[in-house]
């Protein structure tokens, strides 16, 4: 057999060879860097991803060597192979940006934009569109949908209201699982994630549908509202689990594990699916080796206030004066944040106003 | 040397004149000029009685708001928290119960909220980061106090005071 033909892609004056059959989406993604589409739905470990939210729409100034004709629409470049000799613009088209632009405010039309109690705000996909890409205001003065809360079970949360319809759950569930339980119930402007006859997600597997939601309508309950994820540090670790690699990214703050997820590769993709044991179960540094600190990009606001390469500087004062300079005034014996008899991280569920009863 | 300025001036080191050696002369220039300055307007005032008017953008303790209905407004979102350049700002987070809702405006509040105002240095970036108008700094200025421990102010003491059970007083 043959090797697959080479095709020859510019995308963004940017030439590269890539195997016949490829997006341009990953063409793209294999230089990196600027002229990488933003990708929504499309997930490159879900087979039937992508095609649902628009924004990795590309300009093809130049169809292929054979038929240079340019396409008569902007296209989705996460469904559209290449062509041999093909041009596409990204960055250097307006029309793109400017079909960026509105994407983002369709995407926003109906999302509550409630990011200060959203658990997913710091490492949201949208925030990162509409920050880059969007426009600063909204035109939309109508009421938001809205919908009745559903429970889907102990551990995952589900808010139907920040949801884009982006389909990667119900993809994750069909590729993952055996048997689907959740699905997109009606239609247009009604439609919703759901689980007919409010069944409750239990497949073992099941809670890697929080890791793939660009969004913050599936998340962590074990979680929710705990800590904010900037003030949490991702740590590597890993166990010896029967049912997935064990491979996940702890979200410690001091000795506690306030979460796990699996670990993120430079897309915002799971490396490894992790199974829910490892997710929900397992929230005590004994169970994990912890390999080290994540990397994380320089421009997340996770990075903030973790430091890298740092060297202590040699505290001298106890020489230069001959004793231990006096405590004025413990912190921790006025403080009432973080007190020793609340272990928010062994809370099952968010915590509530008794929790809180018991400390001063 | 190459000059560093051009406003240099060399310090004259001629002999005193016999004008400048009897003193006197600049004895009651000295003195002139302090006495004209007893009437000329006063740089102090009497604090307490009397205060100075505050600039529009004095930045003094802080509040922590509620809205027309007396629920609050702080939904711990921690961006006070990660803007504050000295630390000084901490929370803990949780869920608002059914029946809770006369209390607390949004799903999620802060059960605990705590600015260290030893720490603080009232750059007002907790109340620009602000998203629900939840943290203001007022015109009050921090008052003193005589050990460090009154200085950690918990949520009750920056809570503004409720405003309907305030009218029925």
């Amino acid at each position: 057999m043959s090797e697959a033909p080479k095709f020859k892609v510019t995308i963004d004056n940017i030439t590269i060879e890539v195997p016949a059959g490829t997006t341009i989406l990953n063409a793209a993604r294999m230089i990196g860097g600027d002229v990488t589409p933003p990708a929504m739905c499309y997930y490159s470990k879900l087979k039937e991803s992508g095609g649902k939210c628009r924004t990795c729409l590309v300009e093809v100034s130049k169809g292929s060597e054979k038929d240079p004709r340019p396409m008569p629409k902007l296209v989705a470049s996460c469904r559209t192979t290449v062509m041999d000799g093909m041009e596409v613009k990204n960055i250097t088209s307006d029309k793109v940006i400017d079909a960026r632009k509105g994407i983002v405010e369709m995407l926003l039309i109906n999302h509550p934009l409630d990011c200060p109690v959203c658990d997913q705000a710091g490492e949201c996909d949208l925030q990162d569109l509409s920050y880059d890409h969007g426009t600063e205001g909204t035109r939309y003065e109508f009421a938001r949908r809205t919908f009745e809360k559903e429970d889907i079970g102990p551990y995952i949360q589900l808010h139907m209201t920040r949801c884009i319809l982006c389909y990667r759950c119900v993809n994750t569930a069909q590729e993952l699982t055996n048997r689907r339980e959740h699905g997109i119930l009606e239609r247009g402007d009604h439609s919703e994630i759901s689980t007919l006859l409010g069944k409750a997600l239990d497949n073992e597997f099941i809670g890697n549908v929080i890791d793939v939601c660009p969004v913050g309508a599936l998340t962590d309950k074990t979680f929710r509202f705990k800590n904010r994820v900037w003030f949490t540090k991702p740590v590597d670790a890993h166990r010896d689990c029967p049912t997935c690699s064990g491979k996940t990214r702890l979200w410690m703050r001091g000795d506690e594990v306030y979460r796990v997820t699996a670990r993120k590769d430079q897309w915002g993709e799971v490396e490894e699916w992790i199974c829910n044991e490892c997710r929900f179960e397992k929230k005590e540094t004994k169970d994990w080796v912890i390999e080290g600190p994540s990397k994380v990009s320089r421009t997340s606001v996770i990075s903030q206030g973790h430091y890298v390469n740092t060297e202590k500087a040699h505290v001298l004062i106890d020489k230069v004066i001959g004793k231990q300079p006096q405590l004025l005034m413990d912190i921790h014996a006025i403080s009432d944040v973080n007190r020793p008899e609340i272990k928010l991280s062994e809370i099952e569920g968010p915590a509530h106003s008794d929790d809180f009863k018991g400390s001063v | 040397m190459e000059k560093l300025t051009d406003r240099s001036v060399a310090v004259n080191r001629s002999p005193m004149t016999f004008v400048e050696r009897m003193y006197l002369p600049a004895i009651a220039k000295g003195l002139t000029i302090t006495l004209s300055h007893i009437f000329k307007k006063k740089a102090t005032i009497n604090y307490p009685e009397q205060k100075r008017p505050f600039s529009p953008v004095f930045r003094g303790l802080h509040v922590l708001n509620r809205d027309e209905e007396g629920r609050e407004r702080c939904t711990a979102c921690g961006l006070c928290a990660l803007a504050c350049p000295a630390e000084a700002i901490t929370m803990e987070a949780a869920e608002r119960k059914a029946g809770e809702e006369n209390l607390y405006r949004e799903e999620k509040y802060a059960a605990k909220y705590e600015i260290n105002m030893l720490r603080c240095i009232f750059c007002g970036y907790c109340e620009e980061a602000c998203p629900k108008d939840a943290v203001y700094l007022s015109e009050t200025v921090m008052p003193a106090n005589y050990d460090r421990k009154g200085f950690i102010y918990k949520k009750e003491d920056l809570l503004i005071p409720h405003p309907k059970k305030q009218e029925s007083k």
